[in-house]
C-alpha cells in the first residue's frame, strides 16, 4: 500500500495579510507560511494508517516558502520518502488548477493506491485540492473524511455532514481522500529528530512542467471586507469592560 | 449557451436542505438577469417528494436510482455530468456543504467550466460573471470573473436568504433515466451514522458561552468554563477544540456541527470562520471577545471586546457571580 500525502503551504492566518500593490493577490512578500491545518491531519491519519497495516507514505509538496523545512518534519514525523516538486509555481498560488495538475502528474509517476490530504485550504478559490487531483487522475474521491480504514483494494471511509451526520462509504482504491480530522491530533516531531533528517535524510526532487490549463478566472480584485461594520466597540480596563458587557448581557434578556 | 440556472438540491432520506432555498432564491435572480429558467436537480429515490418544495423552480428534474440514495460523490457527479453536459447552462449552483466539496469542482472539471469556492456574492455585469468569495478564513475576499459566461458555483450557505426560494408554487416536473453508467459506481454509499445524544441540546439554550483557539490550552478551559458556570448555561467549541478532543461533538456549533439561535451568544478568543459564523449568525445578540481588532467576527457581533480574554472573561465571570450572589 503506498499512500501520497501533498502538503500545502498557506499562510498563517495568525499573521496579517495585507493586499499587494496591484490589488489582485495578496501581498506574499516575506509572508509566513505554515503546512495547511488539513494536510496536517491527512499526513497523521496516513501515518496512523501506515502503523496499523504497514503502508508506505510518501510526502510531496511544491517548492515554495519552507519546502526543504516541512518535508523534512514529515520525514520525523515518521514518512518514508519526502519529495520536492520543482518548477515554475508562480501562477499555482490562487489557481488550484494548476498545482491539482501538478501533483496529477506527480501521482500517477509514483503510482500511488492512495492519495490523502486536507479537505481545503484557507486560500482554495477554484475548487478544492483533493477532489480536483482526483477529478484529474480519473480517480474517485470522498471529502470532509474523519476516519479511514483500509482493506486490499478499498478503503472504508467516514463521511461528516452537517448537524453531526456521519456517513459510511466504501471506496475502490486507487481514490483520494480529502481529510478533515485524523483519528488522533497530529503527533509533534522533536526538532532533535528534525535536526538529524536535515543532517542524514536525503529528499528526492521531481521536475513538473509548467501546467498550461488553469482555473479560467481572473482576478479582478483583492480586497479586506469591512470589519467591525456592525460590532459596537466597548472599551475601558477589563473592569470597566465587565461592567458594561454585565449591563448588555442584563439589557439583552439575562434574567439574573 | 443558454442563460439557464440550475441548482443542485440537497436531501437527506427526502428531507429538503435549508441551504437548498437559498441556492433557489439566488437562482431565481440570475435567471431573471440572464433571460434563462431556473431547474432544479434532486437526485436519489425520494425524489419526488423533494420536487414538492422546489416550487420556486421553473422546472425539477426529477432522477430515481438506488446508486443516488444516501451519498455517493462519485453517483451524483456522474448522473449531474450527464444531465447537464448537453444542456450548457450560464449557472450551476451548488452548495459549500460536504456534499457540495465533492461535487462542485468535479463537476466543472467534468463539463469543463470553470468553478468558483467560497461564494458569498454573484454579478453579473455586461455579460461578465463576477463571483466574490470569502477566503482566509473570511479575512479577505476575492473578486474573479469567469471566462467564457459559464460557471459552476459554490455558494457560502447562509450568505443568500432562504426566503426568496420558498414558494407554494409548483413548476414543471421531467424525470430523467438514470445514466447507464450509476452501477459502476466506485464509491458505494453504506450508511448513515446519527449524531450521538448528548447530555444537553446546545440549539435549544438561551444562552451560550463559546470558546475558540483563543483559550490555547486545555489547561485554561476552566477560564471560560466559571463564566458558562456562572451564567448557568453550557460551554461550547469552535471545531478545532473539538477535533483535538477538548470537549465533546456535542457541543461544536458550526457548519459540521450544530446551528444555533440564541438569545446571547458570547464568542469568546474564536476568529469567526466562515463554517463557524454559518452556525449561529442568527442568534439575537452576539457579544465577541478577541484579542484582534480585525477578527471577521466583529462583523457578525453586535457587541465587541478588544482585549485579552484572560483579562476580560475573569472580571465579567466575577461580576455574574456578585451578581447572582
Ligand atoms: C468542512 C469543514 C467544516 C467545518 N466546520 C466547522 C464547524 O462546524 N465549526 C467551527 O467552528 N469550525 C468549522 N470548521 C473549521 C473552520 O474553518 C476554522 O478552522 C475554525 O472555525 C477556526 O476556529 P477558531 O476560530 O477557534 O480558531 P482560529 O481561527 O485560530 O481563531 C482563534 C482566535 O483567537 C484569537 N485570540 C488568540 N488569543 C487570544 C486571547 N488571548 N484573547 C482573545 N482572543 C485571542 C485570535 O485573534 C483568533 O481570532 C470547518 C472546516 C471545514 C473544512
Amino acid at each position: 500500500m503506498h499512500i501520497v500525502v501533498p502538503l500545502k503551504q498557506s499562510p498563517d492566518l495568525v499573521e496579517e495579510l495585507e493586499v499587494n500593490a496591484e490589488g489582485n493577490d495578496i501581498d506574499r512578500q516575506g509572508l509566513k507560511l505554515q503546512v495547511s491545518e488539513w494536510d496536517e491531519q491527512a499526513l497523521e491519519e496516513a501515518l496512523c494508517l501506515k502503523e496499523a497495516s504497514g503502508a508506505n507514505v510518501t510526502a510531496i509538496t511544491a517548492d515554495w516558502g519552507g519546502a526543504d523545512l516541512v518535508l523534512f518534519t514529515a520525514l520525523a514525523k515518521g514518512a518514508d520518502r519526502a519529495l520536492k516538486l520543482v518548477g515554475d509555481f508562480s501562477t499555482t498560488m490562487l489557481d488550484n488548477h494548476r498545482l491539482a495538475r501538478a501533483l496529477a502528474s506527480t501521482v500517477e509517476q509514483l503510482g500511488a493506491n492512495l492519495v490523502l490530504t486536507g479537505v481545503q485550504s484557507v486560500e482554495d478559490l477554484d475548487g478544492q485540492i483533493p477532489v480536483l487531483l482526483a477529478a484529474m487522475l480519473g480517480w474517485p474521491h470522498v471529502s470532509v473524511v474523519t476516519g479511514v480504514e483500509l482493506t486490499a483494494d478499498a478503503a472504508q471511509v467516514k463521511q461528516e455532514h452537517s448537524g453531526g451526520l456521519v456517513a459510511e462509504l466504501e471506496v475502490k482504491l486507487p481514490a483520494v481522500l480529502g481529510v478533515q480530522a485524523a483519528r488522533r491530533a497530529p503527533r509533534y516531531a522533536p526538532v532533535s529528530k528534525v535536526r538529524q533528517m536535515q543532517k542524514g535524510a536525503k529528499l528526492e526532487q521531481l521536475s513538473v512542467a509548467a501546467q498550461d490549463a488553469g482555473s479560467g478566472l481572473k482576478v479582478r480584485r483583492v480586497f479586506k471586507p469591512q470589519v467591525a461594520a456592525r460590532a459596537e466597540i466597548l472599551e475601558g480596563t477589563a473592569e470597566e469592560i465587565a461592567a458594561k458587557l454585565l449591563a448588555v448581557l442584563r439589557e439583552r434578556g439575562l434574567s439574573l | 449557451m443558454t442563460g439557464d440556472v440550475y441548482v443542485v438540491v440537497e436531501h437527506w432520506n427526502g428531507t429538503i436542505a435549508e441551504v437548498s432555498f437559498e441556492l433557489l432564491g439566488l437562482g431565481r435572480q440570475l435567471a431573471q438577469a440572464s433571460g434563462g429558467k431556473l431547474h432544479a436537480l434532486v437526485l436519489g429515490p425520494e425524489a419526488k417528494e423533494v420536487a414538492a418544495a422546489c416550487g420556486a423552480a421553473d422546472v425539477t428534474i426529477c432522477v430515481e436510482h438506488d446508486a443516488l440514495a444516501g451519498f455517493s460523490p462519485e453517483a451524483h457527479i456522474t448522473q449531474l455530468a450527464a444531465i447537464l453536459k448537453d444542456r450548457s447552462p450560464a449557472f450551476t449552483l451548488v452548495s459549500n456543504t460536504s456534499k457540495g466539496m465533492d461535487v462542485a469542482p468535479a463537476l466543472a472539471v467534468a463539463l469543463k467550466v470553470p468553478v468558483v469556492t467560497n461564494v458569498a456574492a454573484v454579478a453579473v455585469n455586461d455579460g461578465a460573471i463576477v463571483a466574490t468569495s470569502q477566503l482566509y478564513g473570511g479575512k479577505i475576499a476575492v473578486e474573479a470573473e469567469l471566462a467564457g459566461g459559464r460557471a459552476v458555483l459554490s455558494l457560502l450557505a447562509g450568505a443568500f436568504p432562504a426566503d426568496h426560494g420558498k414558494s407554494a408554487g409548483a413548476g414543471a416536473i421531467e424525470t430523467v433515466v438514470p445514466a447507464a453508467q450509476l452501477g459502476g459506481s466506485r464509491v458505494a454509499f453504506k450508511r448513515l451514522i446519527e449524531a450521538e445524544a448528548s447530555d444537553v441540546d446546545i440549539s435549544k439554550q438561551e444562552i451560550l458561552v463559546t470558546v475558540g483557539r483563543g483559550i490555547q490550552d486545555k489547561d485554561n478551559l476552566p477560564v471560560v468554563q466559571e463564566l458558562a458556570d456562572a451564567l448557568g448555561c453550557p460551554l461550547c467549541a469552535s471545531r478545532p477544540l473539538v477535533d483535538a478532543g477538548w470537549l465533546p461533538k456535542s457541543r461544536q456549533v458550526g457548519k459540521s456541527g450544530v446551528t444555533v439561535k440564541p438569545k446571547i451568544y458570547l464568542a469568546i478568543g474564536l476568529s469567526g470562520a466562515p463554517e463557524h459564523v454559518q452556525g449561529m449568525k442568527d442568534a439575537t445578540t452576539i457579544i465577541a471577545v478577541n484579542s484582534d481588532p480585525k477578527a471577521p467576527i466583529f462583523d457578525v457581533a453586535h457587541f465587541g471586546v478588544v482585549a485579552d480574554l484572560f483579562d476580560v472573561v475573569p472580571a465579567l465571570t466575577e461580576k455574574v457571580r456578585e451578581l447572582r450572589g
